[in-house]
């Protein structure tokens, strides 16, 4: 059993209790506990069930890595799935539970799975989906859906109950990693004066050092890190932060730390979370180094643990995972666990050293303190189910037979470690391959490059390769030192502290035990523990052809869980090598890619959440609309009312009132939104004959011209009202939506093709409140307010003129997007509110009732003016639409022009836009497509035309519709069908897109 | 994340404060042209794996539009210069044959 020690425990507080729940049994831990120790403290060894076989699964490891320990904590809008204990840092109240199983940890239906294994093989589910394809929905959506994935989120119904905040800062040199390479590699880059920002991902500085013992100038390790930090800590320009990964290394210097601030004290005020965007001119990654696995079969029962993690755990929180311990290894290093475990008083009943020559020095030591050693052993197979029973031995160069059995409760195990290059990687470092150490370690040579070509990320310590304490700390000092240079400061060289441990013999790559293990052996040896990954499945892979290490990760989902393989990839990798008959180097990894480990969606997110997400924009009639019945729809980044709706009336009901009133007496639209830019200058009338497909520069000063615009590719991008204001100066209307974008486009072609043109541009889209009044009453209204001459005479159709109406400063365009009698009047933005209180109340005799977003609409339709966005969807150009007439045939050039006469943009068989009306008066469904004669090579109906805006009309009383259609304008009167999702088939009649005043009686008066 | 220094105001602007705005230097062709012409205008683009000459829009910046020369493996960059011009600088075609020496680019070198 696992269990806590008398003695021990370095992190741990004794004397302050703390009380947990697991799956809802009560537990107690000590402050400083992680909640893995703390699981295994109360004999909790098993913690989860793996994802595909439903699996018993234990903490293997000790940090950040952890494959299996994956818990959901907390409660409501605060619980979290797939938080790996190893990190979670236990709390008074802290609730947890385990997951991927059912009914519940101890007995799980899904470990079936496990049973059905070998016809669970790598691709399995390549293998399985290819057909029939109705099983998709019947028997692997509904039944896989349950049975795999890890832990269940959120409730869609909760909403986050924690706060998060982005941090922006900048650094000479950032460094990764608080052991004693990246205390030390700070205090070098800090001494030549360059500002060092150092970050640790735990709580605690020094990593492993103060577990694995030796010297550091004679003391102690754990005292030197406390030395060495409090220098660093009293330089002005060093700032250190613990709970804060390094996650992501970006381009030209840029990185991402995620820092956890109130996770291990909940309740305390502030953010949880904090995501810093560092800018750094050096990144030193001090991220040491990762325990490779053994592959042996049942490597993954729990009580099996790398032998780093085991003896982390004695020595830092005082708990064992077992009372008989046998450590297996191909290296010198995991003789420490044997040694702390022995010394802590566990029985350690062998240690099975896979070489043949067995070890040095440590060894030595474990022998003296009475642990049998077995050089050249392995372990064949480890028995037990939930727990470890029994361990059998085999040879290492044999297949696995003549198998002796040990009874015993864990298994230390050690292949040997790899760098964690991650951070070195993620922006293009490359690697090479370390024969001695078996591993993967930074090219000096191939580092990634910053903004002047130079390499900007310097790994140190073990992350760069070195292991002993002492190449450690000469490497850090190194690293810290050319960083520092690098970030253009001048190191004081001085002497890396010196840091002496007992000498190791070198360690033998082992990536099978035993070497040979027969076909059952391999089916139980693990490589990635969390996504059930094997031996087999990976040499199964390679077999069937996948011989990209790229692909194999794909195929077998090697590497592909949330610990993105961190112990599984080498050992992978070296079995697909292996299978392959080639070398290592020549496979290769995977690519690394940020986060380091997952982050919090809502440190991502930041404060950009509710209603600072996206800010939106108000015009100066907003509160107004809000407070009498506005129905908001969203355009662009602003709100506009869809329709008024009064108390007691369906939005519906409200559209249809306001479009029957707007015809019938008076009806006021807040056009604010309408996109305005001021275009002026010397060459603004050429400028313009550019930009639009109609003449602008013959306007006259007083007069208005709707005008179209087109990208390039000649396709229609905006459309609008001009009005030329004097000699010099345009002001061109554009779409709600356009504004930015079109003065974009036009400060695009001003600044970078005819940047010899004298023109400016100006968005003065929010200096204005726009207010359309439309309607018979129109006039009426203005002329009871006064002020200025709004007769036909005073301002005729496409006309507008300067004024005050009811005190009010007034610029009156007569225009009409209608087909009524319309002007839309511009006042200054801080007059909006005002003017359209006014309006309202001098309107009250003359029926006046604002109207929404889908009243334009409507009026619109009925008069078959096109919208941008529903006629348009940037495929369209203006010849689709019969706007033929605003396409000026004298200017020389336009742009769109010569894409225009391309042989695509002329051919007949381009659907050309028609009215729509339905034979039976009902409304055409939005965007249905019309079934031509015979069916396309995929077996569809053909189709001959689509739908692009669709309303009922009150006015009418019918649905009336336009659409694009094949030869549309040359079969007015024919009926054509759209079979809607519904099932139904639509009939519609091609009929002129003008269903309301064809005449344009109404707006001309 | 680039940094790329704007050359009108001077700014080391990030990545999020500009817009990306494709190849550099193209020459409009406009009613007259080719087909060939025209389309190679509109669609044919550079993709090198090295050198390449870039516009970019300091957008949540200044405003302004530039030229950027910078290397798409490495992303090294050259320099940034004006895009009131139709060719790259002297003074950028220098900064690049000094880190690649032989270089071309379209019709430059």
């Amino acid at each position: 059993m696992s269990t806590r020690l008398q003695k021990q425990g370095r992190l741990i507080d004794r004397s302050k209790q703390i009380t947990f729940k697991f799956n809802g049994t009560t537990m107690r831990g000590f402050e400083g506990d992680t909640l893995a120790s703390a699981l295994m403290a109360n004999d909790q060894m098993m913690m989860g069930r793996s994802f595909k076989y439903h699996r018993p699964r234990g903490v293997v490891a000790s940090g950040a890595e952890e494959p299996n320990a994956l818990v959901g904590l907390g409660e409501g809008a605060r619980f979290e799935p797939n938080q790996r204990a190893t990190t979670t840092e236990l709390f008074e109240g802290l609730t947890s539970i385990s997951q991927n199983h059912w009914p519940n940890l101890e007995f799980d239906v899904g470990a079936v799975n496990t049973a059905l294994a070998r016809f669970l093989p790598a691709g399995f589910y390549y293998k399985m989906f290819i057909h029939p394809q109705p099983f998709w929905k019947h028997v692997y959506e509904p039944i896989i859906r349950r049975s795999a994935g890890l832990g269940k989120a959120p409730d869609k119904e909760t909403k986050d109950a924690d706060t998060y905040e982005h941090f922006y800062a900048f650094a000479d040199v950032m460094v990764v990693g608080g052991g004693v390479a990246g205390l030390q590699a700070a205090k070098a880059a800090a001494q030549s004066g360059a500002k060092v920002l150092l970050v640790e991902q735990t709580a605690h500085w020094g990593g492993r050092a103060p577990v694995d013992g030796g010297t550091i100038d004679g003391m102690e390790p754990g005292a030197w890190v406390e030395q060495t930090l409090a220098e660093l800590q009293a330089m002005d320009n060093v700032t250190l932060r613990a709970r804060t990964m390094g996650a992501g290394v970006y381009d030209h210097g840029y990185a991402l730390a995620y820092e956890r601030l109130t996770d291990h004290t909940p309740g305390v005020q502030g953010p949880r979370h904090r995501l810093w965007r560092v800018r750094a001119k050096q990144i030193v990654t001090a991220t040491g180094a990762i325990e490779r696995p053994l592959s042996f079969a049942g490597n993954d029962v729990p009580g099996v643990m790398l032998a780093s993690a085991m003896r982390d755990y004695v020595v830092n929180w005082g708990v064992t995972p077992g009372q008989r311990v046998i450590v297996a290894t191909n290296n010198d290093d995991a003789y420490r666990t044997a040694i702390i475990l022995k010394k802590a008083g566990v029985d350690v009943l062998r240690v099975i050293d896979a070489r043949t020559s067995g070890g040095g020095a440590l060894a030595d030591e474990a022998r003296s303190l009475g642990i049998r050693v077995d050089p050249g052993k392995a372990i064949a197979k480890v028995k037990g189910g939930k727990r470890v029973k029994k361990v059998a031995i085999c040879n290492q160069d044999g297949i696995g037979g003549a198998r002796e059995e040990v009874a015993c409760d864990a298994v230390a195990m050690s292949g040997g470690w790899s760098p964690v290059v991650h951070l070195w990687s993620h922006c293009g470092g490359k690697l090479i391959w370390d024969d001695a150490q078996a591993h993967f370690r930074p090219d000096p040579a191939r580092p990634p490059l910053g903004a002047d070509g130079n390499g900007f990320v310097v790994p140190a310590g073990a992350a760069n390769g070195p292991v002993s304490l002492g190449e450690v700390l000469a490497d850090a000092q190194t690293a810290g030192e050319a960083a520092a240079n690098a970030a253009g400061f001048a190191p004081k060289t001085a002497d890396a502290p010196k840091g002496e441990v007992e000498v190791e013999l070198p360690m033998e790559p082992v990536w099978l035990m035993p070497a040979n293990a027969d076909t059952p052996l391999r089916m139980k040896a693990w490589l990635d523990f969390q996504n059930d990954v094997k031996v087999s499945d990976v040499q199964l892979a390679a077999r069937e052809g996948y011989e990209s290490v790229e692909h194999t990760k794909r195929y077998t989902t090697l590497g592909m869980a949330t610990d993105q393989g961190k112990l599984s990839n080498i050992n992978g990798l070296a079995t697909l090598a292996k299978a392959l008959g080639e070398d290592i180097p020549q496979v290769g990894t995977t690519t690394f890619r940020p986060p380091y480990t997952p982050i919090s969606m809502g440190a991502i997110g930041g404060e950009a959440r509710g209603e600072v997400f996206q800010p939106i924009r108000k015009t100066p009639i907003h509160d107004w609309n809000d407070a009498n019945g506005a129905d908001w729809e969203p355009v662009g980044h602003w709100r506009r009312p869809f329709a008024y709706v009064r108390p007691g009336e369906g939005v519906h009901d409200a559209v249809n009132r306001e479009v029957k009133n707007a015809r019938e007496n008076l009806g006021l639209l807040d056009a604010s939104t309408l996109g305005k830019i001021i275009v002026k200058g010397p060459d603004a009338g050429k400028f313009l004959d550019m930009m639009y497909t109609n003449m602008m520069s013959n306007l006259k000063p007083g007069k208005c011209r709707y005008g179209l615009m087109c990208s390039e590719n000649g396709f229609l991008i905006d459309d609008g009202v001009v009005a030329r204001i004097d000699d010099d100066t345009w002001l061109c209307h554009t779409t709600t939506g356009g504004a930015e974008r079109i003065h974009g486009h036009m400060e695009e072609w001003l600044q970078t093709e005819w940047w010899d043109w004298n023109v400016y541009v100006a968005n003065v889209t929010e200096q204005y409140a726009q207010i359309a009044v439309v309607g018979p009453n129109a006039r009426k209204v203005l002329e009871k307010l006064g002020g200025m001459d709004v007769s036909d005479a005073a301002i005729p159709f496409m006309g507008w003129a300067d004024g005050k109406i009811g005190g009010f400063d007034c610029r009156v365009y007569r225009i009409s997007f209608s087909g009524e009698l319309s002007c839309e009047i511009a006042v200054p933005a801080s007059q909006g509110l005002a003017f359209w209180e006014a309006l309202l109340e001098a309107g009250k005799e003359f029926g006046v009732m604002p109207y929404g977003t889908e009243a334009l609409h409507i009026l619109r339709a009925e008069k078959g003016f096109i919208m941008i966005g529903d006629e348009t969807d940037g495929t369209i150009i203006p010849q689709d639409l019969g706007l033929n007439w605003a396409i000026s045939k004298k200017k020389e050039d336009f742009l769109g022009k010569r894409a225009q006469q391309r042989s695509h943009m002329t051919d007949r068989n381009r659907w050309k836009l028609v009215g729509l009306e339905t034979v039976d008066g009902s409304v055409l469904p939005d965007g249905a497509y019309a079934a031509g004669e015979g069916v396309n090579a995929n077996g569809q109906r053909n189709v001959i035309g689509r739908v692009t805006s669709t309303y009922y009309s009150a006015n009418l009383d019918r649905g009336i519709a336009m659409g694009l259609v094949l030869h549309g304008p040359d079969r007015m009167g024919e009926v054509i069908e759209f079979p809607g999702t519904d099932g139904k088939i639509y009939k519609a009649k091609i009929v002129d897109p003008v269903f309301y005043d064809k005449e344009g009686k109404k707006q001309n008066v | 994340m680039l940094t790329l220094r704007c050359p009108y105001c001077g700014v080391d602007a990030d990545e999020t404060e500009l817009q990306a705005g494709g190849e550099a230097h193209l020459k409009r062709y406009g009613p007259g042209s080719t087909e060939d012409e025209f389309h190679d205008y509109l669609f044919t683009r550079e993709n090198p794996k090295g050198v390449h000459l870039e516009r970019w829009r300091h957008a949540a910046g200044c405003g302004k539009w530039f030229h950027a020369a910078r290397c798409t493996a490495t992303l090294e960059v050259f320099g940034t210069y004006t895009a009131q011009t139709g060719e790259p600088t002297q003074e950028i075609k220098d900064a690049i044959s000094a880190k690649r020496p032989g270089w071309s680019w379209r019709e430059f070198s």
